[in-house]
């Protein structure tokens, strides 16, 4: 493992790593403190106002300084919305993952250590489901869904859906990468020892071989919040997501996306750049975050 | 002038962005037309390195840094990329250690042999076939015909190096370099792939350098041998003269640990410590960490290579014998 | 005689997976909605409506009605969609034209690009070229599909104006009722957009893939030995490495099999491409439901057909597998 001091320095060393983590962290703050950054509430039915509708930004000729980056049809700051949307897609794309990986890890250890017809019928499951892509499982499942329940109901319990839907999906993931370091783990001496003591074989799965397991963990956890992120932007777009009422970046996407060929662009565009820039910042320092722990390629100075 | 000569050969890896390790640091060798050499080592001493270097083979990141292979007058290492091709697997062959990997497994047998004869000369496929078929009967393979169509993992280890073997002899080259041909096969086979290369090189008058780190085999197949150490030459002469009375203490530590020489009921002799790695070699002669002989002198100088051995302190003939 | 046997098992396995597929299908349609609510109108009475259930069967217990579903699903008959009143197979397979036509662009594009690609950064490691195909790739795999198709469409369709963003344009009907796009500059220029943008997610993955496999079997022992034996540089690149490379990319294009479907879904959406994805979503909008349970039915179909498609192109690949049980 490395030492976080190595860990400090390789990270304020590499010029990719630091600017991915500043655009993560001020995006991350600027969907927390959303409620008092953002120049208006977008959900406030009461602040909204029609004649405001497709306004373009500021800067531009019919611009309103309220309204920094235009609005869109319903009269809501784009800026506004996008801040509070930025929050719901991390919401989601973080829930998701921890639903993943609680999930995952968890049968990813029984799989690695107790092996047997348990470890060939979780990696049966895992294999089909990894071909049958989450995406896809994701587009079924929310769309019988929405065919179950009106609109009305499917908008409140949207966000749980995703994260659940897209948690579940994903395990086989996190469940694969943590038997590969069971398997590996289970081998060496102290689980031995463990054994001979007598500890029941949870207490050697959890709290020894557990820890051993975790570097791929961290590792993996950053790209797949991206991949979820990615996953919600896409159903939202479709219109299997995120109501627009409680847009996430990708239902502000769907919502703007009839209004390029009149010519409201923004609408689009801003959610759009931020998404962007979260995903490629999460994929970037989930690749470097797999250089820096990936022990065979350590430079040998930490 | 010998067939082949190794001059001063030297073989560098980066380490870090700016400083370089050597892996080969001056490595001299001679070779007459059908001569069989032995090339004797631990793993790490640079015997793999060697018989790569002669043909250019060197993997990136590495490269020869000193050094010059003269074959036939010709340097190799200065040849074009074309020209090393026309030499490769056709007057100097190759036979790795471990068939299974040198093998492609996604073609048949048929297709590499035909491949390696395609590349040297103007033949017909059919004429190339009934060669290889010929080849395959030589080094004994049974059902030669139809083993033409098949792929190397429905080969036991041991046709699979028969085939190897029957690859390097194709084109009738002077020199074979072995690395290791028997390592990575049964015991059982060992001695039956080692007669066939030994009975191919003497029917057809072909050079051999055998790489290995059993001297045990060495001693029956080669006639001269050089022993290497850290990147290093340490002793080289006719076989049996350095089996029976080594020079140098690696040598002589070797031979100690063969289990024949080892007396009944006492423990297998091993020379204590273990080799450096290359980016950790000790100042002056590499062997004197571990050497019972070694002074002031072996720890601040590299020992030349003279009257075959590089010992400050070489054995005599009289201690030999204890 | 082993294609045969590899084919039968195959078949077998596709057999119970469709099976699953119908039952879990058919379950949730049972679920959802009234079809009798959808087919007859507000006006029929209660009594006529019981009668109408008994008729069509309504009131049987579930395996009789699973298996007439069965029973009709085979014959082709995947029940009726209540927005086209017209059997929904057949609103489905009037869709597939399209989509398998937007399908063979992507993968033409595709295989075209990425292949050449990955081996050209695989040799020249260090060009300037191979750095900007491998840092576009990063980018092209954290920028989702669908803002890759507005991209398009915007910068294409809108500012310069130079191709078509929406729907086919005019087909040209084949004898056999194929409508194809293929045949008409028309009919392809609408094909271009949403065929590159298809390909544009498979292709940073690709790419990335093929020149790590390339660089890794370059490096092996069989290689170097093609070198030792004076091989050219051609044919040690393109028949020792290259053949070996294509076996975890066949492997990991079966993979992807399910994120196609998913991201063909996403393209046609953008473009408003005819094809049975856009089909589904207008379901899913409408409640269709005999309609979506087919769309998933022949999806899972699809789906299985084109997996053993690739198993048996891997083993075609792969002579290891070919012959199981030899010596090794």
């Amino acid at each position: 493992m490395i030492s976080l001091k190595g860990f400090i320095t390789r990270f304020l060393s590499d010029p990719v790593a630091i600017v991915a983590g500043t655009v993560l962290l001020f995006l991350v703050l600027m969907a927390i403190f959303a409620p008092f950054l953002a120049p208006q509430n977008p959900y406030d039915l009461m602040q909204l106002d029609i004649m405001d509708s497709e306004m373009p930004p500021s800067w531009r000729v019919g611009g309103d300084e309220r309204f920094p980056l235009g609005t869109d049809a319903q009269g809501r700051g784009v800026l506004s919305t996008i801040m509070y949307g930025t929050g719901i897609s991390l919401l989601i794309g973080v829930g998701a993952v921890i639903v993943q990986g609680v999930l995952g890890v968890t049968l990813g250890l029984v799989a690695g250590y107790r092996g047997g017809w348990i470890d060939a019928f979780l990696m049966r499951l895992a294999d089909i489901q990894m071909s049958l892509s989450t995406l896809m499982i994701a587009i079924i499942v929310l769309a019988l869904f929405q065919a179950a329940f009106d609109a009305n109901t499917y908008a409140d319990y949207a966000i749980f859906m995703l994260i659940v839907i897209i948690g579940v999906a994903e395990w086989p993931k996190f469940a694969r990468t943590v038997r590969s370091s069971v398997l590996g783990e289970k081998n060496k001496e102290y689980v031995d020892a463990a054994r001979v003591i007598g500890l029941p074989p949870r207490r050697i799965m959890w709290k020894h071989i557990l820890p051993n397991t975790l570097t791929p963990v961290l590792v993996i956890s950053t790209i797949q919040v991206a991949e979820a992120i990615m996953t919600e932007a896409a159903l939202s777009f479709l219109g299997l997501g995120m109501p627009t009422d409680r847009p996430s970046l990708g239902s502000l996407i769907r919502s703007g996306f009839e209004f390029i060929f009149s010519g409201s662009w923004w609408i689009t565009l801003y959610p759009a750049i931020v998404l962007v820039m979260l995903i490629l910042a999460l994929n970037l320092l989930g690749d470097w975050l797999r250089d820096v722990l990936n022990p065979k390629l350590r430079r040998g100075d930490d | 002038m010998a067939m082949l000569e190794i001059e001063d050969l030297h073989v560098a890896f980066p380490k870090g962005k700016k400083a370089e390790v050597e892996a080969l640091r001056g490595v001299n060798l001679k070779l007459e037309k059908g001569e069989r050499l032995g090339v004797v080592g631990e793993s790490g001493a640079g015997k793999s390195m060697l018989a790569f270097s002669i043909l250019n083979l060197i993997a990136e990141p590495g490269r020869v840094s000193q050094g010059s292979v003269v074959f036939h007058g010709e340097n190799l290492l200065e040849l074009s990329e074309r020209d090393i091709r026309g030499i490769r697997g056709n007057r100097i062959s190759m036979i790795f250690q471990d068939p299974m990997v040198t093998l492609n497994p996604v073609l048949t047998i048929g297709t590499q042999m035909v491949e390696t004869l395609k590349a040297h000369r103007k033949i017909s496929d059919a004429a190339a076939r009934k060669l290889c078929i010929a080849k395959l009967k030589e080094v004994a393979i049974p059902s030669a015909e139809s083993r033409l169509g098949a792929y190397p993992h429905e080969l036991s280890g041991g046709l699979r190096q028969r085939v190897v073997i029957a690859i390097a002899l194709l084109t009738d080259p002077e020199l074979i370099i072995a690395d290791e041909p028997t390592t990575a096969l049964d015991v059982t086979i060992q001695a039956e792939i080692m007669a066939l290369i030994l009975k191919l090189c003497r029917e057809k008058d072909v050079a051999l350098i055998l790489i290995t780190h059993d001297l045990g085999i060495v001693a029956e197949v080669t006639e001269r041998i050089m022993i290497m150490y850290a990147g290093l030459c340490v002793e080289t002469g006719p076989t049996h003269q350095i089996i029976q009375a080594p020079h140098h203490p690696y040598s002589a530590g070797l031979l100690k640990a063969l289990p024949q020489f080892a007396g009944r009921g006492t423990r297998l002799y091993q020379i204590p410590g273990s080799m450096p790695p290359i980016t950790a070699l000790p100042p002056g002669c590499a062997y004197h960490p571990r050497c019972e002989r070694a002074t002031e002198l072996c720890k601040a100088q590299i020992p030349p290579l003279e009257h075959g051995h590089a010992c400050f302190h070489p054995i005599d003939q009289t201690e030999a014998a204890s | 005689m082993h294609i045969l046997a590899f084919l039968l098992r195959r078949s077998v396995q596709a057999v119970i997976v469709m099976f699953v597929i119908s039952l879990i299908g058919f379950s949730i349609q049972d679920n959802l909605g009234d079809p009798l609510r959808e087919l007859v109108g507000q006006s029929v009475s209660e009594q006529e409506r019981d009668l109408m259930r008994e008729e069509m069967g309504l009131n049987d217990p579930f395996f009789v009605q699973y298996f007439r579903f069965l029973g009709n699903a085979v014959q082709g008959d995947l029940g009726t969609s209540y927005f086209f009143k017209r059997p929904a197979l057949e609103v489905i397979m009037d869709k597939f034209p399209a989509t398998f036509e937007l399908v063979l662009g992507a993968v033409f594009i595709f295989l075209s690009l990425s292949i050449p690609a990955g081996i050209y950064c695989a040799i020249h490691r260090d060009s300037w070229i191979t750095r900007f195909i491998m840092s576009a790739s990063i980018v092209g795999i954290s920028v989702p599909v669908f803002l890759t198709a507005i991209g398009m469409v915007w910068l294409f369709g809108v500012e310069l104006g130079w191709l078509p963003a929406f729907g086919r344009g005019d087909t040209l009907e084949l004898p056999w009722g194929w409508e194809t796009g293929l045949l008409t500059w028309e009919g392809l220029s609408h094909l271009i957009l949403p065929s590159v943008t298809l390909s544009s997610i498979m292709l940073p993955l690709f790419i990335r893939l093929i020149r790590a496999e390339m660089m890794e079997t370059m490096s092996t022992d069989y290689v170097r030995f093609a070198k030792a034996k004076g091989l050219s540089t051609s044919r040690v690149r393109y028949v020792h490495a290259f053949r070996n490379t294509l076996l975890p990319v066949v492997t990991v294009g079966g993979l992807m099999i399910g994120t196609l479907i998913a991201y063909t879904i996403l393209t046609e959406t953008v473009f408003q491409w005819p094809g049975m994805g856009f089909l589904f979503l207008e379901a899913v909008n409408r409640v269709d439901t005999p309609l979506i349970i087919a769309y998933i039915i022949v999806v899972g179909l699809i789906f299985v057909v084109v997996n053993t498609l690739v198993d048996f192109l891997y083993t075609l690949i792969n002579p290891m597998v070919k012959l199981p049980g030899a010596k090794s």
